[in-house]
């Protein structure tokens, strides 16, 4: 009998579906993988397993008993610990502190230090990470070493399930060899392991079986190892989107000076040796799995981060670019389309006017006094352009749908008519006929000779709108695709770093 | 594996930095006195310097889940004007107004976190409205300054500890470190509201049990503020409905937490380094009394010492590498 099992679960947030029917069945002894892309709905099952979110529909048997977690603490009662990749620590307390937090050992009372010490030292060493001191503080640790504790931390509540989501992706090469032995140590004492993970050679190395999600489904479960790399890519994509995107235009040679460009860029270890050339009218993508650098690459452009390395170049002239005001200027002209429109991109509580012309401000201001008629007529023409649906700009931008927030972040940037425009996934969570309105704009955009960088979660857009698409791994552009060479396949395949790479890095374990 | 030490040195910087500093000024203060530092001198700047010790404990509570209580001062001062009325007569009379003292204090705490956790307002509205009602109730009390407190009971908190020339208030602040703080720190529950004030999202991901921790931190907040009216009564032998004594104490207590290391983000800190922070504030004052200088400048210069330590705490953004963050 299954120790655990998932039957017919779904999970619908606002309007939209992230998980439906899906099923799972988890045996004690085995390591059980999760597939599939960003937004098959993974985090979402896991989240219902681990008692943080509740299921609209389906439902959970554990040792063929129905149960149902209301709450973290409940799932952790019934023996089952997740390994989020958001990270579940208290940076201001001891490691030992944080291992035992759930339910620390008491003695009269209070908490036993000492028997709490013996805990943590016994669970670090579970973990493999008895270098780890117990009394270091969890923000003093590197993100390799904290995601080690937090390993730790679920191995101390005695699990009979436990989770990994993406558990590896911040530790370092050594960590992750620890981490497999204890694995399959684990294995070997009969937990139930849940692995998600991105990395193909990962899943070949410790999985006993597997299941793949694709659109919130569970589409296909079988024995590790029974089919290849190339099958499992194909179950993961499936056939069943079809976007309409504006047609490419021809691309323009790159004979003249590149509006854009960067010479061994760098930040820390997130963002390494990058360089590219960007046109004028080109719009290049960037793909990759979720937090491979993508996100820090347009911070850095955009002169949000410090103690950037390497060269970058406006116009074939070396620029230093220190902050937002200074990358909006009219001779660099570049603006960036944030990741979260509700708290980077839009004032909600302020009106659509005033959010549509806030970054234009200095343009249509005489002496430090804004031009009300031509506030007005710049407004009335953004909103035009991009079709806002509205009831007046007068209104605050929370009124608005999703979709049309979206569009007043851009429309706002617009304003400036800028040179080089930055997006990072703009649209996540919005309905597919704005999506569209989006895609088009782009390609007007591109054509009046704008030079655009796209960051997208979703392979198809990098597809239908991309002359060029850089896929990151690590940090490190991988691989660079052009016009033809940008299939759905190849993006996957090489965001995932397997299959025939020109780079032959196929199935390495990570620098 | 190394050593514990530089572990526990690192966890407790904070309270340490503030014990040191309180340390060397009031060397300084000491070593300075005109009249050398007898049993009265110390007794008054014990006393004066203790009251403001427990509000700061208080703020401290209720910093930890990074909230913030502005509602403190005006507690201490309906704590008073209570007291001044019902902590008199016969000795089982003045027990059970003590205790009443203290209940009310209790309520007090338990009104602003019932609102901050269960009503979801931001404690600095939610406590600046109670506070407000906390001084009406006051000013209910006692229109005009005034009452009486239990002679020998004040004597006995205010005085000097028998046989010796040891203040008695360090005594009471001794006491309600070990049968307040350190079992609250100790427990789980006050572990839980570290976790909550440092990042309430790991600490819910993690199970802890975060609205009984936050509610706990209020409610003894409310009680130790009460046990400041209590002991300013003994102090003064009067109640005094004072809008500008609760607003001082609120915002003595506020620059007490700060100076003695407890972070404002919550989290981090301890009452005990709140607690020096306390003495070390009364401290600056009364070194401008021993160096003569005029008392004119004494909020100056509070003013200036309080900036300096707000900057020491700052100066981590200086290794922000993400400007992001510093808006996060």
């Amino acid at each position: 009998m299954s120790l655990f099992v998932m039957e017919g679960v779904a999970k619908r947030y606002g309007g939209v579906r992230a998980l439906e029917g899906a099923d799972l069945a988890l045996q004690a002894g085995r390591i059980h993988a999760v597939l599939g892309e960003n937004g098959a709905g993974k985090s979402t099952l896991i989240k219902i397993m681990a008692g943080v979110v509740q299921p609209d529909a389906g439902r959970l048997l554990l040792d063929g008993q129905p149960v149902s977690f209301p709450s973290p603490a409940a799932a952790h009662a019934a023996g089952i610990a997740c390994i989020f990749q958001e990270l579940s620590l208290i940076p201001d307390l001891p490691v030992a502190d944080n291992i035992a937090i759930s339910n620390p050992p008491r003695r009269f009372g209070l908490i036993d230090r000492r028997a709490q010490r013996r805990m943590a030292e016994d669970a670090l060493a579970r973990a493999g990470a008895d270098d780890i001191h117990p009394l270091a503080l969890v923000k003093d640790l590197s993100l390799s070493r904290r995601q080690m504790v937090e390993i730790a931390k679920a191995l101390a509540r005695r699990p009979r399930i436990l989770i990994l989501d993406e558990a590896t992706s911040a530790l370092t090469a050594a960590d992750v060899m620890k981490i497999y032995s204890v694995l399959k140590r684990l294995r070997g004492e009969g937990l139930a392991l849940v692995y998600i993970s991105h990395r193909m050679h990962e899943i070949a190395e410790l999985a006993d079986e597997c299941t793949v999600f694709r659109n919130g489904r569970s589409v296909a479960h079988y024995p590790a190892g029974t089919k290849s790399d190339g099958e499992v890519v194909e179950l993961m994509i499936g056939r069943d989107y079809d976007a309409v995107f504006p047609a490419l235009a021809a691309r323009p040679d790159g004979a003249e000076t590149p509006r854009l460009e960067l010479r061994q860029l760098g930040w820390g270890d997130r963002v390494v040796d990058i360089s590219l050339h960007l046109h004028a009218g080109e719009v290049i993508g960037l793909g990759g799995l979720d937090g491979q650098g993508q996100r820090e690459l347009l911070l850095a452009l955009f002169g949000v981060l410090r103690g950037t390395t390497g060269e970058l170049l406006i116009d074939g002239r070396p620029v230093t670019i220190v902050g937002p005001a200074a990358a909006k200027r009219s001779d660099i002209g570049m603006a960036l389309i944030p990741e979260d429109r509700k708290t980077e991109g839009l004032m909600l509580a302020m009106s659509v006017r005033d959010n549509l012309s806030f970054a234009a401000l200095g343009r249509l201001a005489t002496a430090g006094i804004v031009d009300a008629a031509a506030e007005a007529d710049a407004v009335a023409r953004i909103v035009r352009l991009l079709a806002i649906r509205c009831d007046g700009t007068d209104l605050p931008a929370s009124s608005l749908s999703g979709g049309n927030q979206q569009k007043l972040v851009i429309g706002k940037w617009l304003m400036m008519a800028p040179r080089i425009l930055l997006l990072n996934d703009p649209t996540r969570g919005i309905d597919v006929g704005t999506k569209q309105e989006i895609y088009v704009l782009l390609r007007q955009l591109a054509e009046a000779g704008t030079a655009i960088v796209f960051y997208s979660t979703d392979y198809d857009e990098l597809v239908g709108c991309c002359d060029r698409v850089l896929v990151m791994y690590d940090g490190r552009i991988r691989r660079e695709l052009v016009g033809g060479e940008i299939t759905e396949h190849a993006l996957v395949s090489s965001a995932l770093n397997i299959g025939a790479d020109a780079d032959g890095a196929a199935g390495a374990v990570r620098p | 594996m190394s050593s514990d030490w530089p572990y526990r040195l690192r966890e407790h910087r904070g309270t340490l930095l503030a014990l040191l500093a309180f340390v060397v000024m009031f060397a300084i203060y000491a070593t300075n006195h005109p009249v050398g530092l007898n049993a009265n001198v110390a007794t008054t700047a014990a006393n004066k310097g203790v009251l403001l010790a427990i509000v700061a404990m208080a703020q401290t509570l209720v910093v930890l889940t990074s909230g913030i209580d502005l509602s403190v001062g005006m507690v201490m001062v309906l704590a008073n004007c209570l007291a001044s009325a019902i902590v008199v007569g016969s000795p089982r009379a003045t027990a059970l107004g003590v205790l009443a003292v203290l209940g009310v204090g209790l309520l007090c705490g338990a009104i602003n976190g019932a609102i901050v956790i269960y009503g979801r307002l931001q404690p600095i509205v939610t406590t600046i409205a109670t506070g407000a009602v906390y001084y009406g109730a006051a000013l209910a009390l006692r229109r005009v300054p005034g009452g009486d407190v239990d002679a020998s009971l004040a004597e006995a908190l205010t005085g000097q500890l028998p046989g010796g020339s040891i203040p008695a208030s360090l005594a009471l602040l001794l006491a309600l470190v070990l049968v307040v703080w350190l079992p609250f720190r100790h427990s789980a529950i006050g572990r839980a509201a570290y976790a909550v004030g440092s990042s309430e999202l790991a600490a819910y991901m993690s199970g802890v049990p975060i609205r009984r921790a936050k509610f706990v931190a209020y409610l003894l907040s409310g009680l130790l503020a009460s046990v400041a009216g209590l002991f300013l009564t003994c102090i003064t032998y009067s109640g005094e409905a004072s809008a500008a004594n609760g607003n001082t104490y609120t915002l003595y207590s506020i620059a007490a937490v700060v100076l003695g290391g407890v972070s404002l983000f919550g989290g981090s800190g301890s009452a005990i380094g709140a607690i020096f922070g306390a003495l070390m504030f009364r401290t600056i004052g009364d070194l401008l009394f021993v160096f003569n200088l005029d008392p004119l400048w004494q909020p100056l210069f509070q003013g200036v010492v309080l900036a300096a330590a707000v900057c020491l705490g700052a100066a981590r953004l200086l290794h922000v590498r993400n400007r992001l963050d510093l808006y996060g």
